[in-house]
């Protein structure tokens, strides 16, 4: 109160900004304009604008465990740490050349960025922004150096993450965040593209790119090193040119089973969680992008890979069948649930949209403008491992 | 066009022949608006919004300098095997690829 009375502006703005939450909050990335939309779920609404992040092509988002900091990391290696309740940036630091995306550790305090340019991890302090460990992702004779894709919490204050040119998953613990302990898978296959960590921290999966199959990695049990599953799902059939690069996060996962993207094909393969054997494959519009689980895992979310890319299919999970195709607008790239999933919000980026839709009825219940929208990120995440 | 205009085009063509290989012709307004937010949006999920490279190489006119618009087209067209470079063949003209390519080497116009 005192501060509110320092200043009339500042009197103001406490005047115009009551107690709230963050649980129905979360941000709509505007990738061209380098902003973000802030938006409240509960009303569907945007709040507000938070512009000056730079290059947000690829950008991803993770939260700070009391959901109020959103931590962007764009492609020009920009780190910054956005107040949703202020609607500001706190603090901003470029920290790579080039960056893919990042995690924050179990306890809250660590932020990790994964990096192309240079290739590596680098690991902030949640509340400055310093660095507190830089491991760079060399690999072979130690002079050359992979880009760092698929980084995943772990818990332990670990980070799991692969090496796309070098084929090896390393996990890094932070226990000591001075000084990081390093394991290094090697030759789990070619070309891992993106990783995922299993919703109870057990199981990191990174999907290959070079060939068919995922490499998966048990982390109660390391000592058993990496293991292929979905080996050579292809068959040996020539794969389709890919002209978007498929994601994974642990939304992959309904019930006992996860729900993978194909590489160069129109299928999404279901896998069982517990003997890690393929249970189906699910034929579907075009190259699967996103697949992502209803937080219940009854219904299982599907966009897809340019040019199919106006079209979003509904699984239903138990069947393991298409039970609706939506056609959104013109280049769907992301969708994002409420917390409890009775909603999923999908960016339409040359429509210039968010389109929000009923997941029981898959009624569109509205719009809302937005700048080339990308990806959709609600605070939910900040609970949960993995993200 | 009228006919002053139609005999400079063509004069100037000439004289581009005669310095160097001839410019491809642009798209109609309409369609070239549509493959620059192609190439910005689409070729942008790999080598980034801004071009400056990410999980595919970097696009801006410095990095393109000296390599050979020939196997620049060609690459776009029929993407690079063994790469994640898929071929664009069904999504542009071989005179549109060509197109690209020059406005890749002379730095994309601000078309988002």
């Amino acid at each position: 109160m005192a501060g509110c009375l320092a200043a009339a502006a500042l009197l103001a703005a406490c005047a115009q900004a009551p107690l709230r939450g963050t649980g129905d909050l979360g941000v709509v990335v505007e990738r061209a304009a380098g902003r973000l939309q802030l938006v409240e779920t509960t009303g569907a609404r945007i709040i507000g604008q938070v512009p000056g992040l730079g290059d947000l092509s690829h950008a991803s988002v993770v939260y700070s465990r009391d959901g109020r900091y959103a931590f962007v990391f764009g492609r020009d290696g920009g780190l910054t740490k956005v107040d949703l309740l202020r609607q500001a940036i706190e603090k901003r630091i470029i920290q790579a050349g080039n960056s893919i995306g990042g995690a924050i550790s179990q306890d809250g305090r660590m932020v990790a960025a994964a990096n192309y340019e240079p290739g590596g991890l680098k690991v902030f302090a949640t509340d400055t922004l310093e660095l507190l460990a830089d491991i760079p992702a060399t690999y072979g004779d130690g002079k050359k150096s992979a880009k760092v894709v698929g980084v995943a919490d772990a818990p332990g204050n670990r980070f799991v993450y692969s090496l796309f040119e070098a084929g090896e998953i390393w996990v890094a613990d932070l226990s000591d965040p001075k000084r990081p302990a390093v394991s290094k898978f090697r030759n789990i296959g070619k070309e891992p593209y993106d990783g995922l960590i299993t919703p109870d921290g057990r199981y990191y999966m990174a999907g290959l790119f070079g060939e068919d199959g995922i490499a998966l990695l048990d982390l109660w049990n390391p000592a058993a090193g990496v293991q292929r599953v979905l080996d050579g799902y292809g068959r040996g059939q020539e794969k389709l040119p890919v002209y978007k690069m498929p994601h994974l996060r642990g939304w992959a996962v309904a019930g006992t089973h996860a729900f993978l993207p194909a590489i160069g094909r129109h299928e999404v393969l279901v896998v069982d969680t517990v003997g890690w054997k393929e249970s189906a494959r699910i034929p579907v519009h075009g190259q699967p992008v996103f697949v992502m689980a209803r937080p219940d895992g009854r219904q299982v979310w599907v966009n897809f890979a340019f040019p199919r890319n106006d079209t979003v299919q509904v699984i239903d999970a138990p069947s393991r069948r298409v039970v609706q195709t939506l056609k959104p607008g013109k280049a769907v790239l992301h969708m994002e649930f409420t917390p409890r999933g009775e909603q999923v919000w999908i960016s339409v980026r040359d429509d210039d949209r968010v389109v929000v839709y009923d997941t029981a009825s898959f009624a569109s219940l509205k719009e809302l403008p937005a700048d080339k929208p990308s990806g959709i990120f609600f605070t939910t995440r900040a609970a949960r491992i993995g993200f | 066009m009228t006919d002053f205009a139609a005999k400079l085009v063509l004069s100037l063509l000439a004289a581009g022949l005669a310095a160097q290989a001839p410019a491809a012709p642009a798209p109609a307004p309409g369609r070239a608006a549509q493959i620059l937010n192609m190439v910005r949006q689409d070729c942008g999920s790999c080598h980034g919004l801004t071009l400056k490279g990410g999980l595919g190489p970097a696009l801006l006119p410095q990095t393109l300098k000296g390599k050979d618009a020939l196997s620049l087209k060609s690459t776009i067209l029929y993407g690079r095997p063994g790469t994640p470079m898929p071929p664009w063949k069904p999504f542009l003209s071989d005179a549109e690829a060509e197109w690209v390519v020059e406005q890749l080497v002379k730095g994309l116009p601000d078309g988002r």
